[in-house]
């Protein structure tokens, strides 16, 4: 007969016993989720337990901040209300313009009997806080899922495009930044209409231009703005600066870094936008590719392949 | 013998403490740091005191769930959080025998060597999925927790401290 210790003693599997097991589980569920996404349904659940904490923890800073907004001074609100008189009018003066152009683009449109676009609709937002990862660039801003907010939403400020919604909670919804690592728009060279990727540089808060042949026709100063061939982005949105372009003769392609055009690391205010419906068709698919006469077919479907997933 | 000779004995431990203690751990986390990788992991450094105290009350399996509530509200990779604490709560409870014999100070040299594995089992994670590495700023939050490690300390075991004797014949 086998001798086990009386109950007393017992004292459950061995520690190493248990840290196997945990460590195993831990390492099957990041591998379901860096690699699959199929823990979104217990992250869901386990957001119940989350969301009481982050909402009691989030509620100081936001009454401090409606406390300072509230006491800000008459002289500082004149002020801001004459600057925004000004930026009315000179935007007033550019959406005229727009207009008239918009109106005679959809006319065009008509007549070659292209697909015309609604545009997507727009809801603002106020940013509340980096998000808590060090290893991404995020941030979170106040309207969840109660707002209609939808993953993949595009996310603009004033000046361009910030980044994309890619996750969304009831209240809250996480927003990565354009200059996130794994975070790329399809974007478009204003001045000569050459299509290209940019992706984002990390830490260095640039974007980078991947995949450009080494001869490709762009200069610094170029200004990018999205090409609207992701399904995602509506096309036109300003989206970086070209600063610098390196030609390197042993490498085939240009390594091009760009400063985004937004303001990604400052900023309260931003709006989130509808996102374009993607083509649905096949044809409709090939005719989108069709238009980026610089870049491979392939890269776009899997940009827009990779922008599904994202979310 | 008791590791430290002057030490006042302690009352039992209630489950509300541990588990109030946890809580408040959780809410400080999700407070809107600055710079999350500046700051300290409270819920991280509570879990090592209660298993270095409490180790047949608390270990790996409140660990890994605390871990993934980590990783749910923080909205980062699920698992990660999860298998830092959990590498942390077994060192800390293999250590709960040790650790206690040392003053408050040799106790916070353990903590920060502890929390330093712990934020490099997960970095290894991170960069492992393919994330960027964000700099060596990522020890400065372990270091700086374990530095409130006195202060734990008092704060929780200040429940289950008797009141103040004033019978001075009780034999204990």
């Amino acid at each position: 007969m086998e001798h086990t210790p009386p109950a007393f003693f017992n004292r459950g599997p061995a520690p190493v016993v248990r840290l196997t097991f945990f460590a195993l589980l831990s390492l099957a569920l990041i591998v379901l989720d860096a690699r699959f996404r199929y823990t979104e349904g217990l992250r869901g659940a386990l957001a119940l337990v989350t969301q009481p904490f982050q909402i009691v923890a989030a509620a100081p800073a936001a009454a401090l901040r409606r406390a300072a907004d509230f006491f800000a001074s008459q002289s500082q609100l004149s002020a801001e209300n004459v600057g925004l008189r000004t930026q009315l009018a000179e935007a007033k003066l550019a959406a005229q313009r727009l207009e008239a152009a918009a109106a005679e683009g959809a006319r065009l449109k008509l007549l070659m009997g292209a697909a015309e676009r609604l545009p997507g609709k727009a809801a603002p937002a106020e940013i509340l806080y980096s998000g808590r990862d060090p290893f991404a660039r995020r941030v979170l801003v106040d309207k969840g899922t109660r707002d209609g907010v939808r993953p993949g939403s595009p996310v603009v400020d004033e000046s361009g495009v910030l980044g994309q919604v890619t996750r969304v909670h009831a209240l809250l919804a996480e927003v990565t930044l354009l200059t996130d690592k794994d975070q790329a728009i399809p974007v478009q060279v204003v001045r000569n209409g050459l299509r290209a990727v940019a992706f984002g540089g990390g830490t260095s808060g640039l974007l980078e231009l991947r995949y450009l042949a080494a001869n490709a026709e762009i200069v610094n100063g170029d200004r990018l703005v999205t090409s609207g061939i992701d399904g995602v982005y509506p096309p036109g949105l300003p989206v970086a600066t070209v600063t610098r372009v390196e030609r390197d003769a042993t490498n085939i392609f240009a390594r091009v870094l760009c400063q985004p055009a937004a303001g990604v690391d400052r900023g309260r205010i931003v709006l989130l936008l509808t996102p374009v419906e993607a083509p649905s068709s096949p044809q409709q698919a090939e005719g989108a590719a069709e238009k980026g006469r610089d870049k491979p077919a392939t890269k776009n479907r899997r940009q827009r392949a990779k922008e599904v997933r994202a979310p | 013998m008791l590791p430290d000779r002057r030490q006042q004995i302690l009352l039992p431990v209630r489950l509300s403490t541990i588990v109030v203690s946890f809580a408040v751990a959780l809410l400080v986390n999700f407070l809107p740091w600055y710079n999350v990788a500046l700051a300290p992991d409270f819920v991280a450094l509570t879990l090592t005191f209660w298993c270095v105290r409490q180790p047949q009350l608390i270990g790996l399996g409140v660990a890994w769930m605390l871990g993934l509530l980590t990783d749910v509200g923080n909205g980062v990779l699920l698992g990660q959080h999860a298998l830092s604490y959990s590498v942390l709560a077994f060192c800390a409870v293999t250590l709960s025998r040790r650790v206690l014999w040392f003053g408050l100070w040799g106790q916070t040299a353990h903590v920060a060597v502890l929390l330093l594995i712990a934020q490099a089992v997960g970095t290894v994670v991170r960069l492992a999925a393919g994330a960027e590495f964000p700099g060596w700023t990522l020890a400065i939050g372990p270091l700086g927790g374990a530095l409130l490690w006195p202060l734990v300390s008092v704060l929780l075991l200040a429940p289950q401290r008797g009141p103040r004797e004033v019978d001075d014949t009780r034999p204990i």
